[in-house]
């Protein structure tokens, strides 16, 4: 498939958003569901940054993937249609959950200036629970925008559902890390941001190391005599219907990455599971570094998602390359 | 919606004969005809005079070769090698994927007679459809910014301003070997299902769950024996077994 850069980095940032919007529910809820007083001032200026920061990174994400589209003036057509459609559902789920954080950022804001009653501090927790529900499905959604596609069956594939989810919550808790890690934290909570690290980053590498291990053993499901209604017959290309390249070849036919698949998955999988691992060991053994080494870190490690997208489009074979 | 709607009595579409049709695109360039002024139009192009020209087109013909075969699923006698032009185009099918991921509601299926048709109006031009569809029937217009695809001619089909004889898709009345027909697929007494009843209509590609409603006619089974043996290499003449005039001219000519 054509890999259109806005989708791309749309998928990226906004994965890498809703993820930080997950821990940053996360972290609301927590003390919460300890049943601890809300928390001090420093703490509730971190939420307020983490919110903002996610509602940019998935707005932006957002308004990346208009882009591409032929008509982006007629974009609120696209929420009409979740009832069958993945993409119309994600745009819904996206907008309420843009919708929530705003109304969590008002809350904290009249909070901060001190007018907000003691008993309104549960509205938090509750709208950071809805926040967490609606990001997931905002996630899933996306996915299933994909994983729903019958003529790619690279896409079909189980596994593309789940790494989804485990790209947005990596790459979320890289730009936590990025953030929290400027502050001087103790060495018991560096370590457990190492291991938290390490784990985040191996589920992400073995799910994609087994998904191309995957997708480069399965066949297309279908052959070329299948699709002109010959099955059984060997049948080649004699002519093409034009001379030139069509939208279909094109957008379809896109065959650059699974040429050079080998070395890109290797970039890919450096920089989003290694660099973040020796991240966080650099930042355990040396703290005072941490801020700068889990900054320069989540870069590497967005850069990194963003050319295991590329591979995700670009080597995935649609059916229609039967025909040509 | 792009909710589709409840299976259709009527089934309107296209039978296509892949023993008659000669790949001479004739049905490609009158849909491109007909369709740059009707339902969809414009049908844009990109450069259609420059170097390197490109645009939309509702139907494509494609040539193959198909290597002979000792006897497979789709030919139980042995077959000789052969040409085939394959002839494709939107199959308006049943269960279409590309109408249900449509978000604007733009693609849509007829409830009345299974068309599937795109609404320019309201298209984003996200793309989606053409990625849903596993036969390659949507094209994307850059010039335009939305989808296009193959109408069945509905403004022909239906069209009381043209006379009775000419209420056929463009494709179906260009064809000079009469390999494209259009019909009600949904009744099994129409001409094009009888067809299809006898000489075996196959779907492409059904596993996908599609359910196309256009059906193409495999090629019959080409005549093996004699024919399928190769022709006698060497030439040799016999000149004792012609009549006597002819061995005369012979006897003078290889003088
Ligand atoms: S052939 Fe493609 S465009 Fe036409 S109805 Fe089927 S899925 Fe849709
Ligand atoms: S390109 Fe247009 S018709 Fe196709 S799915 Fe998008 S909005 Fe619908
Ligand atoms: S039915 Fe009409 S629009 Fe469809 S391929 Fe034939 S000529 Fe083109």
């Amino acid at each position: 498939m054509h890999p259109a850069f806005s989708v791309i980095a749309f998928t990226t940032l906004s994965g890498a958003g809703y993820g930080l919007l997950l821990w940053a529910g996360g972290l609301i809820l927590l003390p919460a569901l300890q049943g601890r007083a809300p928390a001090n001032g420093a703490t509730v200026l971190l939420w307020g940054v983490l919110l903002v920061l996610g509602l940019v990174l998935t707005t932006a994400g957002l308004l990346s993937s208009m882009l591409h589209l032929g008509k982006p003036g007629r974009a609120w057509r696209a929420f009409s249609q979740w009832r069958t459609s993945w993409l119309s559902r994600e745009g819904v789920f996206a907008v309420a959950t843009a919708l929530v954080v705003v109304a969590m950022l008002a809350l904290l804001g009249v909070g901060i200036a001190g007018a907000l009653p003691t008993g309104l501090w549960i509205a938090m927790p509750a709208l950071a629970a809805i926040m967490v529900l609606l990001s997931l499905c905002t996630i899933a959604s996306t996915a299933m925008i994909y994983a729903s596609l019958k003529p790619i069956p690279a896409w079909r594939h189980p596994l593309v559902l789940p790494g989804y989810f485990v790209f947005a919550i990596l790459t979320g808790w890289l730009v936590l890390m990025a953030l929290v890690n400027w502050s001087a934290l103790s060495d018991e909570t560096l370590g457990v941001i190492l291991l938290v690290t390490f784990a985040l980053a191996i589920v992400a590498g073995v799910l994609k190391l087994v998904y191309w291990h995957r997708i480069d053993r399965q066949p297309l499901g279908a052959t070329r005599a299948d699709a002109v209604g010959l099955p059984g017959r060997e049948v080649d290309v004699f002519e093409r219907p034009n001379t030139q390249a069509n939208y279909i070849n094109k957008e379809m036919g896109h065959v650059l990455a699974r040429k050079h698949a080998r070395p890109l998955r290797f970039i890919a999988l450096v920089l989003f599971a290694a660099v973040p691992m020796v991240a966080s060991w650099l930042a355990w053994a040396n703290p005072e570094l941490a801020g700068p080494v889990f900054t320069l870190g989540a870069l590497l490690a967005l850069a990194g998602t963003l050319v295991e997208r590329w591979l995700f489009f670009a080597q995935a074979r649609h059916l229609v390359t039967l025909y040509y | 919606m792009t909710d589709l709607p409840p299976p259709s009595k009527k089934k309107l579409g296209l039978v296509i004969d892949l023993d008659t049709c000669v790949g001479c695109h004739a049905c490609a360039v009158s849909c491109k005809e007909w369709n740059a002024g009707g339902f969809a139009a414009p049908l844009t192009d990109e450069q259609p005079y420059g170097k390197d020209p490109a645009g939309v087109w509702f139907n494509r013909v494609h040539s193959y070769e198909v290597a002979p075969t000792q006897g497979c699923a789709s030919s139980p006698t042995p077959q000789p090698a052969m040409t085939l032009h394959f002839p494709r185009s939107c199959l308006h099918c049943e269960t279409p994927a590309c109408v249900t991921v449509c978000p604007t509601g733009a693609s849509y299926k007829r409830a009345e007679d299974g068309i599937v048709l795109v609404d320019e109006d309201k298209c984003i031009g996200c793309k989606l459809c053409s990625w849903a569809c596993p036969y390659g029937a949507r094209e994307y217009s850059e010039v335009e910014g939305v989808m296009k695809k193959c109408t069945l001619c509905i403004d022909r089909i239906y069209n009381e301003n043209l006379a009775e004889a000419e209420r056929q898709p463009a494709c179906v009345q260009a064809c000079p070997t009469r390999a494209r027909h259009f019909g009600d697929l949904g009744d099994p007494e129409s001409k094009v299902s009888r067809l299809v009843a006898e000489r075996g209509g196959v779907d492409l590609l059904p596993q996908l769950g599609y359910q196309p409603v256009n059906k193409y006619l495999p090629p019959r089974p080409r005549r093996t024996g004699e024919a399928a043996t190769a022709a006698p290499q060497d030439e040799t003449l016999d000149t004792a077994a012609l009549p006597p005039m002819l061995r005369w001219l012979d006897r003078v000519l290889s003088r």
